[in-house]
């Protein structure tokens, strides 16, 4: 489940971008790029809610210290999207 | 998740624990002196945050460019290390995606494992679109990617004006720099310390005047509005002298992104796990040859006092010196006595007032991760638990997947309200210092 608004896209490398998925949608991604920065600028706001409440969370604190952003990357879930570094044809998968 | 050792029976003349300003510096001039020296890194580049850079696109700064002379472990997440007769051990786990055990030992080990944003609880502050300073910066600086389209940046100290500066540079629409200090003209009395911090700083007061980016202090953001699940807008109010809230001065902002930082806790697990002294105030203690109380163990950069960039690289530089038994320049130990001079002056200029907690309501979420409120901490409190440590049990507030990185001293604020004295947040003394698989610690323990 992800919330959206507007895309903030800024300052294009020109390097051969290339596509990763969010739950099936395609979204472009720069080389070097992490996971959650390219989600980010996709206008993916939250890709998680909470366990008890059911509140939705994104990224926070963007170091990984705060552990707000997991998602699952190519089945491998509770990963740090503010840390792992995109792939091509990366599948992510949000709850 | 395989186990690998393959050049890990090497013995390192220094292991250092970061690869930022302090850890960096200090690796490749260890490096110049011709030990073997290992860095490891959590991130995928080495710089640190200061020195944090789009891939390919590396900062003119000397120590990365000479990153060839060592070891450079990146996405390396040290999560023990332990101290031998004559060597430390650092186990780490290789790759953020599939976990690889990684063991590497050092006649030295230095730790620089840095800081992150401190943040103070107020309700709303777990929307999507509220970004802690330092991570709004990440994203720009990182990833080129700017956090969203309207943003307001608020928190205390010198570190607000470059975010502020970075996103409205990144064509966000920067609303307003909200400070909740009231920074006095004392600051020119910090001048002589370090002219180039202080030109430094006025060349980003210039960029907000340019940019018309409004300035404000004895401000803070109180409070973030939702909007079907995302920031939708922010209510700045006016603070008295205690940080508590002037009635009638609250004023609504519509924005989507809100950078809030109240300066920055260090990252203390390690030196946690070896039992090095600490400071009075939570750092870790070291000599003038950043010398740690235990043979061998230096650490150099924020996590032995915030101080910044320029002053942990020249902390880092002279941690080398020591390791390699060398005289220092005393040229560099001037600088340090000069920077820490000016980074103690600076400290006090950006103090963290207790009228905070005056901004958060029994349903406040004080511990994101476990969803604590807190209403239900003050209740705690109040059927005796009297230390952090007793809150995380009855409560779970510290329990979740940070391990209480981002609540542990919002939640001692929260006791110390209700129990009417002063309670510190607890230096961390965790076996693991960074959330790992299970299947990976099996690994490291074999």
């Amino acid at each position: 489940m992800t919330d959206e608004t507007g895309p903030a896209p800024l300052d294009r490398t020109g390097d051969a971008g290339f596509h990763l998925t969010v739950d099936g949608r395609r979204i472009p991604v720069e080389p070097g790029q992490t996971v959650g920065a390219a989600m980010l600028a996709a206008g993916i706001r939250s890709w998680r809610t909470t366990r008890f409440a059911g509140r939705p969370r994104g990224l926070f604190c963007g170091i990984g210290v705060c552990f707000d952003c997991l998602v699952t990357v190519d089945g491998t879930p509770s990963l740090r999207a503010c840390l792992v570094t995109a792939r091509p044809d990366d599948e992510v998968t949000t709850s | 998740m395989s186990h690998e050792m393959g050049g890990r029976d090497v013995l390192h003349d220094l292991v250092v624990v970061g690869a930022g300003p302090a850890g960096l510096a200090a690796a490749v001039t260890a490096a110049g002196f011709g030990l073997r020296v290992a860095v490891l890194d959590t991130n995928a580049r080495a710089g640190g945050q200061y020195h944090r850079h789009r891939a390919g696109r590396p900062p003119a700064w000397a120590p990365l460019a000479r990153l060839h002379t060592v070891e450079h472990l990146a996405e390396h997440r040290v999560w023990a290390v332990e101290r031998g007769d004559d060597h430390f051990t650092a186990h780490a786990v290789a790759g953020e995606r599939d976990g690889v055990a990684v063991t590497v030992r050092g006649r030295r080990l230095l730790l620089a494992t840095g800081a992150y944003d401190r943040q103070l609880p107020f309700p709303g502050w777990d929307l999507p679109g509220v970004f802690t300073a330092g991570g709004a910066q990440a994203l720009l600086k990182g990833n080129g990617v700017a956090p969203g389209r309207r943003a307001v940046v608020a928190g205390t100290g010198p570190f607000l004006l470059p975010v502020a500066v970075g996103l409205a540079d990144a064509g966000v629409r920067v609303l307003a720099v909200v400070e909740a200090s009231r920074p006095t003209p004392r600051a020119a009395a910090l001048a002589p310390h370090s002219p180039a911090r202080v030109v430094e700083a006025a060349g980003y007061a210039a960029a907000l005047a340019r940019r018309r980016i409004p300035y404000r202090t004895g401000r803070a953001v109180i409070a973030a509005h939702g909007d079907g699940g995302a920031l939708g807008s922010v209510t700045v109010a006016r603070l008295d002298a205690d940080w508590r809230v002037r009635p009638g001065t609250e004023r609504e902002l519509a924005c989507d992104t809100l950078a809030v930082g109240y300066g920055f806790t260090p990252q203390l697990e390690l030196a946690g796990q070896l039992g090095c002294a600490s400071t009075p105030d939570g750092f870790v203690a070291v000599d003038t040859r950043q010398a740690t109380d235990l043979p061998g163990l230096y650490a150099a950069g924020e996590s032995t006092g915030i101080g910044g960039a320029q002053l942990s690289q020249v902390e880092g530089e002279l941690a080398a010196y020591a390791v390699a038994g060398r005289t220092p320049p005393k040229a560099l130990l001037r600088r340090r006595a000069r920077l820490t001079r000016f980074a103690a002056g600076l400290r006090a200029l950006y103090p963290i007032r207790s009228g905070w907690s005056s901004w958060s309501d029994e349903d406040t979420p004080i511990c994101r991760c476990e969803e604590v409120p807190r209403g239900r901490i003050a209740d705690a409190a109040r059927h005796g638990a009297d230390d952090v440590r007793s809150i995380k049990l009855l409560t779970r507030a510290g329990m979740g997947w940070c391990q209480g990185r981002m609540c542990a001293e919002a939640t001692a604020c929260v006791l110390s309200d209700v129990l009417g004295r002063p309670i510190a947040a607890p230096a961390p003394t965790r076996a693991i210092a960074v959330p790992i698989r299970l299947g990976d610690l099996a690994q490291g323990a074999s």
